[in-house]
């Protein structure tokens, strides 16, 4: 197989619930849960069995509404939190042959610095307010080893300007930034060490519109320019439509649908994702 | 020859959950084309020309039968069953569509768009630059609009640009429908003129056009379509 057809990422039947189950969720089948949730017990199942491949270079969509598991899921992926079950394999990493989930927690922050970044909604959780936004990218290339000063102003400088930063306010601390402005530096920061994959969890949400805008614009142009993979979650199927090659839609943590992104928004098959098609016109 | 193209038994319908609607779009659809032709659909609003090529292109899932195309690529491929990276392979770098709409990127300029069209086949940056703006000036667009971006263009403009990046790639096969809908003359004149020549170098078109007069001496089949079938086939000997 070439490698355009090779998948860097694979993700394979990955559950994450919390709480323990009972009888009734865990024994029968799941149709007793109301949406995502075990009545009986209030065991929580937020990503049920999903399953997907990340191809090199593509943008791949994962749309649904608030509460489908979409940011559980990114939060696994990134190790921000366990998964219950399943398994992920990075085509870069040990040949595609360890399951990430399971490798040790010194691995896992090697995978962390190396192979993904990851911006989140939230600027609090990705940045650190109070450092300078250059000393938020050393903190991240310190974390991956990098000791020279130099290389690492250097760096910072360009990933900055990369993101349209002024090179008078790098030293700033984004605590003083526009929100727009924080979201661009968490994206240098996520790219500080050029990673092949990057996780974008509602980046845009919030924003306002030509703010949303801009952010946008700059994802796709860095994805065009670096050819880096990118899993972009909104409950915005516009955000979508703009940036994704491929969609993937959850409902109550399971994917109902999965296709590319033309064929979602001009055939969808599932009743839900109907209704979020129609919504958008 | 060989067909490059071979439609069998494709038909297509859509169910509308939520309105509780099934709407039978096409059925029973057989339609071949030979490398190098130009085939053409005709048939009026509704009779389902454009849900034939989209499922061709695969915006729309079609429900049964088969689109054996033949790929440079991957030798003979049931564009039906074929994966979705495969889709997205070929639309890069073997099968173009275009139609009467612009689907524009935010914050990319009409040269960057005609560009990319080129780069994403794996052309180097240089041939891109001199590619673009080749067609554009093809096209006639403005020079003075090539490093504008297309939200602001005319229907008119926006067309010439869609056109041209689509053609820009020199596609195997070429899927149009009704794309010169709302061009005034002389725009619809350079696109034929491009498509004469693009036949020329080889590439197959296969296009739903209004204006039969539009299609005279370019089409070697004529495929009229009735309520979502096909209703004649009529071969033109003199192209
Ligand atoms: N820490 C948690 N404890 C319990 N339930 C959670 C927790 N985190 C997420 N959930 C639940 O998991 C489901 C998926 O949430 P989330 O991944 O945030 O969805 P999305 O990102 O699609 O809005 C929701 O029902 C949510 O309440
Ligand atoms: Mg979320
Ligand atoms: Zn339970």
């Amino acid at each position: 197989m070439d490698d355009f057809m090779t998948p860097l990422l694979s993700i394979k039947n990955v559950n994450k619930q919390f709480g323990d189950g009972c009888d009734t969720c865990l024994q029968q089948e799941k149709d007793v849960l109301i949406k995502n949730f075990c009545p009986v017990c209030g065991t929580v199942y937020s990503c049920q069995d999903i399953t997907f491949d990340l191809y090199p270079g593509e943008v791949l969509g994962i749309v649904g509404e608030s509460g489908s598991g979409k940011s559980t899921l990114m939060r696994c992926l990134y190790f921000d939190q366990d998964v219950t079950s399943g398994e992920a394999f990075i085509r870069s990493y040990k040949d595609g042959k360890a399951n990430m989930f399971e490798e040790s927690a010194q691995q896992k922050r090697y995978i962390r610095n190396h192979v993904l970044g990851k911006v989140y909604q939230n600027p609090l959780l990705g940045l650190r307010m109070n450092f300078s936004s250059i000393g938020n990218i050393a903190e991240k290339l310190i974390a991956a080893g990098n000791r020279n000063v130099g290389h690492m102003e250097d760096r910072g400088r360009a990933l900055l300007t990369h993101v349209n930063i002024p090179t008078y306010r790098m030293k700033e601390a984004p605590k003083n930034f526009s929100g727009g402005m924080q979201q661009r530096v968490q994206i240098a920061k996520a790219l500080s060490n050029n990673p092949p994959i990057l996780l974008l969890d509602e980046v845009t949400t919030g924003l306002d519109l030509s703010v949303q805008a801009s952010v946008l614009d700059l994802i796709k142009q860095l994805q065009r320019e670096l050819n880096i993979s990118i899993i972009i979650v909104s409950h915005d199927l516009g955000v979508i439509r703009m940036l994704a090659d491929r969609t993937m839609v959850m409902l109550d943590g399971k994917v109902v649908e999965q296709g590319l992104t033309d064929q979602i928004l001009e055939d969808p098959q599932h009743p839900y994702t109907q209704q979020l098609v129609h919504s958008l016109v | 020859m060989e067909n490059i193209l071979t439609i069998k038994n494709i038909a297509k319908s859509f169910t509308l959950h939520n309105v509780n609607k099934h709407i039978k779009a096409i059925d029973d659809i057989d339609i071949y084309v030979r490398e190098g032709e130009f085939v053409g659909i005709t048939g009026k609003s509704g009779s389902g020309k454009s849900t034939v090529l989209k499922c061709i292109y695969r915006t729309y899932l079609p429900q049964s039968g088969s689109i054996w195309y033949d790929s440079k690529k991957y030798g003979p491929i049931d564009l039906a069953y074929a994966t979705e990276r495969q889709i997205i392979d070929l639309r890069k770098n073997e099968i173009g569509y275009v139609s009467q709409f612009l689907h524009v990127m935010p914050r990319t300029t009409a040269r960057e768009l005609v560009q990319q069209a080129i780069l994403e086949m794996g052309h180097g940056r240089e041939s891109a630059e001199q590619e673009a703006e080749k067609m554009l000036r093809h096209f006639e667009l403005d020079p003075a609009l090539w490093d504008s971006y297309p939200a602001t263009f005319s229907g008119g403009e926006k067309l010439r640009l869609n056109i041209a990046r689509a053609m820009v790639k020199r596609p195997r096969l070429l899927l149009l429908d009704e794309p010169t809908a709302s061009l005034d003359n002389s725009s619809k004149v350079k696109v034929r003129e491009l498509m004469e020549q693009l036949m020329a170098e080889g590439t197959t078109m296969l296009g739903i056009f209004h204006d039969l007069e539009f299609m005279k001496n370019l089409c070697h089949r004529e495929y009229n379509m009735q309520n979502g079938r096909l209703i004649t086939r009529v071969e033109m000997l003199d192209v």
